[in-house]
């Protein structure tokens, strides 16, 4: 599949299995990121990662500035948010997010000014300790998707033998092409956060795993490395194959370095962190600027969406604002999902806000979901083919259906990573994923009885 | 501000392939056509009414059953046509109509629905349906039914005589055989559907082409037999080639072993599949007292499956690390 052969970028170091070959769908990337113009309100949910939610640290009335803690906590697992605007607190209250729940959440009115919090100045680090604390401190999370915060990833024991920082810049999933975008518009703020992030935490190794459907992004990373003093070797290229779950972090980090995750262990257990191309450039911009995560860029695509765009925008802007910006629905819209069509959330609201972890608006028309009617499974082995976590999710699937606890112990259902290959092969189109999700919270609550 | 928009909400992944059942069916169909054509071409319409019939009673003995059992209707699968076309393929060409009815009845009502329908079934159906009628009607399926071919008086005089098989033994290939080209070409008696290889080949790379199958099963089965009978007849590749060309060894390695349902969806379990497919195929051709083994040997094959697939079932991701982890720890402590 590796058809790519660039000088001086790496090889995988081991073929996963199966995995879905998708269509690409990459319309957008020859679109640079233009920046949106500031909304009139926008609503910042206090918890936009995994972990504890943040409390609000501003009362209704209140004038904020872009910048601004306007939510923390003291738990160790949370990130704190900023206000996106400049502008007036005008309610603080429960609003709904893309995944139907309830979050509460800041509403600021804008005054257009975007005027910078005085707070916002370049973090000063001398050791360790102070660079995990800017991370905290800039609001970061996974921007990849995971949303989880950045400081607690990078907060590994010294003597855990972690030595690779692996960048993931796969970008698998159909549609999306910010990252894409990241590697080739900001290439040294994603060498500075790489560089950075090396040097405080004595990483080894730091490789940048991208898929071979992006000639042009290892290219731009190359002449920039190579012209560069500064960035001369701070990583290697790793040309990964364009196969689809290849961001899956278990798969990335197999391809990258042979090593394998064992189930319910963290990437730093066979020491290797991973982090998000975005994420790294972020925190290269930070590091310089000391502006935290305020905004970030996405792709708004897919059939439904007039104008499709790569944009960059606050923090909280309502889905609906961001797709009037892009012109509207040209088509009556099926399904919009925050992600891509192969893991993203479909949202039953485009009044939902922008999350720090929304890497992508996909909208759907009908005519482009295939809805399959649902037969019985004809063990055709498709599904594990499929499964990059080389599970039988057919049999899985029975056993959930039974609940079969040893069962679906033995045949290790916690593996799965719910990617969603197995589904989109399945010629049955039988609904795997929601069965690996069952099986998974049988085991959970045999798991709470016991 | 945009409207809301009634949205529909549900779980990923929100793209599906384009593999669906009644496709896959389909491809089954078109590569099962060459070998019709050819048992048309040879056996005369004689064949092209057994092949309707089974085909039809199929469809209808699923509709009604699946009626009868007030179940969703399941014949827009296709996997009734296939099903009567493997049936058909199964039955010599003078078979009497009545047989071939009551062959579809048993392989749908029986071994197909009574097991759950689709996915479910534990033997192949046209399959067993064909042992069945083997066991009921001896005369009308054995050898003397090729014979009986011409008789009939629907069909092209090409073909008189026994079966390929019943004239290959240990003792090599006997006097009167037809010809390696002839039986190639399938211009030789045998069931409808199994006497041209060439045919059958074609139907096979085109499944392997549309990825509808893979190439274990049929690589393994058919290369068992051949190494198997290089050695039993004594390095006579004559006979070895005899006995590759005759009987139903490329139907049942193509389109019968390879049934989803009745064959193990590990690929190390396919592998085992075909090996004991063919080792159980030798056996009874060369000391059996039945000339013919592919049907028996991919019906025991069925009935293994699941132990084949608990055998070869794939390590999940992460644990081969875990196990040389521990290896290691113990020879440490």
């Amino acid at each position: 599949m590796a058809s790519l052969n660039i000088a001086g970028v790496l090889k995988p170091a081991a073929k996963g299995h199966g995995g879905a070959h998708v269509k690409h769908h990459k319309n957008t990337s020859a679109m640079p990121v233009e920046r949106m113009p500031v909304p009139a309100t926008v609503t910042i949910p206090l918890s936009q990662h995994i972990g504890a939610p943040n409390e609000a640290q501003v009362k209704v009335g209140d004038e904020v500035k872009v910048g601004q803690v306007i939510g923390s906590t003291d738990a160790f697992v949370s990130a704190p948010v900023h206000a996106t605007v400049s502008g007036t607190v005008k309610a603080i209250k429960p609003v709904k997010i893309v995944n139907g729940n309830m979050v509460n959440a800041v509403v600021i009115e804008s005054d257009g000014e975007m005027a910078l919090s005085e707070d916002v100045k370049p973090p000063v680090i001398e050791t360790k300790q102070d660079f995990l604390n800017a991370v905290r401190a800039s609001g970061l999370v996974g921007l990849g998707g995971a949303g989880f915060p950045t400081h607690v990833k990078l907060a590994f024991k010294e003597d855990a033998g972690v030595d690779t920082l692996i960048i993931n810049a796969a970008e698998c999933e159909p549609y999306i092409t910010v990252d894409h975008r990241e590697l080739l518009d900001h290439p040294k703020d994603i060498l500075t956060g790489i560089k950075e992030t090396v040097k405080w935490l004595g990483f080894k190794n730091a490789y940048i795993g991208i898929e071979d459907n992006k000639p042009d992004a290892f290219r731009t990373l190359l002449q920039t490395m190579e012209e560069n003093e500064e960035f001369k070797d701070v990583a290697q290229l790793i040309c990964l194959p364009s196969t689809y779950p290849q961001g899956a972090e278990k798969v990335l980090i197999y391809s990258a370095t042979g090593r394998q995750v064992p189930p319910g262990k963290l990437p730093s257990d066979v020491g290797c962190v991973v982090m998000n191309v975005q994420s790294v450039s972020f925190l290269g911009r930070y590091l310089k600027t000391g502006k935290p995560l305020v905004s970030r860029s996405l792709t708004v695509d897919g059939a439904a969406v007039a104008e499709p765009k790569n944009l960059r925008a606050p923090l909280g802007t309502l889905y609906s604002d961001i797709l009037e910006y892009c012109g509207g629905f040209k088509e009556e819209p099926y399904k919009v999902m925050a992600g891509g069509p192969m893991m993203g959330i479909a949202t039953p609201d485009i009044q939902v806000p922008l999350l720090k972890n929304n890497n992508a608006i996909t909208c759907l028309a009908k005519d482009y979901v295939k809805v399959k009617p649902t037969r019985a499974c004809i063990r055709c082995g498709r599904c594990v083919e499929s499964c990059p976590m080389c599970l039988e999710p057919t049999l899985i699937e029975k056993k959930a259906h039974l609940g079969d606890v040893a069962g679906l112990e033995k045949a290790s259902v916690m593996t799965c990573m719910e990617c969603g290959s197995c589904a989109f092969a399945c010629p049955s189109g039988r609904p795997l994923v929601q069965y690996m999700r069952l099986g998974k919270t049988i085991i959970r609550e045999a798991g709470a009885k016991k | 501000m945009i409207e809301n928009k009634r949205l529909t909400v549900s779980a990923s992944p929100h793209q599906k392939s384009a593999d669906t059942t009644t496709r896959i069916m389909l491809d089954v169909i078109i590569a099962l056509l060459p070998a019709g054509i050819v048992a048309v071409a040879v056996f005369g319409l004689r064949a092209l009414a057994v092949i309707l019939v089974s085909v039809l009673s199929c469809v209808l003995a699923e509709f009604l059953s699946r009626k009868a059992m007030k179940k969703e209707d399941t014949v827009t699968d296709l996997s009734a046509i296939v099903t009567g076309l493997l049936l058909a393929y199964n039955l010599p060409a003078g078979i009497p109509i009545w047989i071939v009815m009551l062959g579809a009845v048993v392989a749908i009502v029986v071994i197909k629905q009574m097991f759950g329908g689709i996915g479910q079934n534990f033997i192949n159906p046209a399959l067993g349906a064909r042992v069945i009628l083997m066991s009921a009607f001896p005369g009308r399926m054995s050898a003397g039914a090729f014979a009986d071919t011409n008789r009939i008086g629907w069909g092209v005089d090409t073909v008189t005589g026994a079966t390929p098989m019943g004239l290959v033994g240990l003792d090599g290939v006997q006097e009167g055989a037809p010809t390696l080209m002839q039986m190639f070409l399938g211009t030789t008696s045998g069931c409808i559907g199994e006497v041209s290889a060439l045919a059958l080949l074609l139907g096979g790379i085109y499944l392997m082409v549309r990825k509808v199958i893979s190439p274990i099963i049929p690589c393994t089965f058919i290369a068992t037999v051949a190494i198997f009978c290089t050695f039993a007849q004594g390095f006579d590749m004559y006979a070895v080639a005899y006995e590759l060309l005759g009987g139903g060894l490329f139907l049942g390695a193509i389109f019968m072993a390879t049934d989803y349902t009745t064959s193990p969806i590990t690929n190390k379990g396919k592998l085992i599949a075909g090996i004991f497919c063919g080792l159980v195929t030798c056996i009874i051709r060369l000391w059996g007292s039945l000339p013919e083994g592919v049907s028996f040997s991919i019906i025991l094959m069925n009935v293994f499956v699941p132990y084949f697939e608990d055998w070869t079932a794939p390590t999940p991701f992460g644990f081969i690390k875990e196990k040389k982890n521990k290896a290691k720890e113990e020879t440490k402590a």
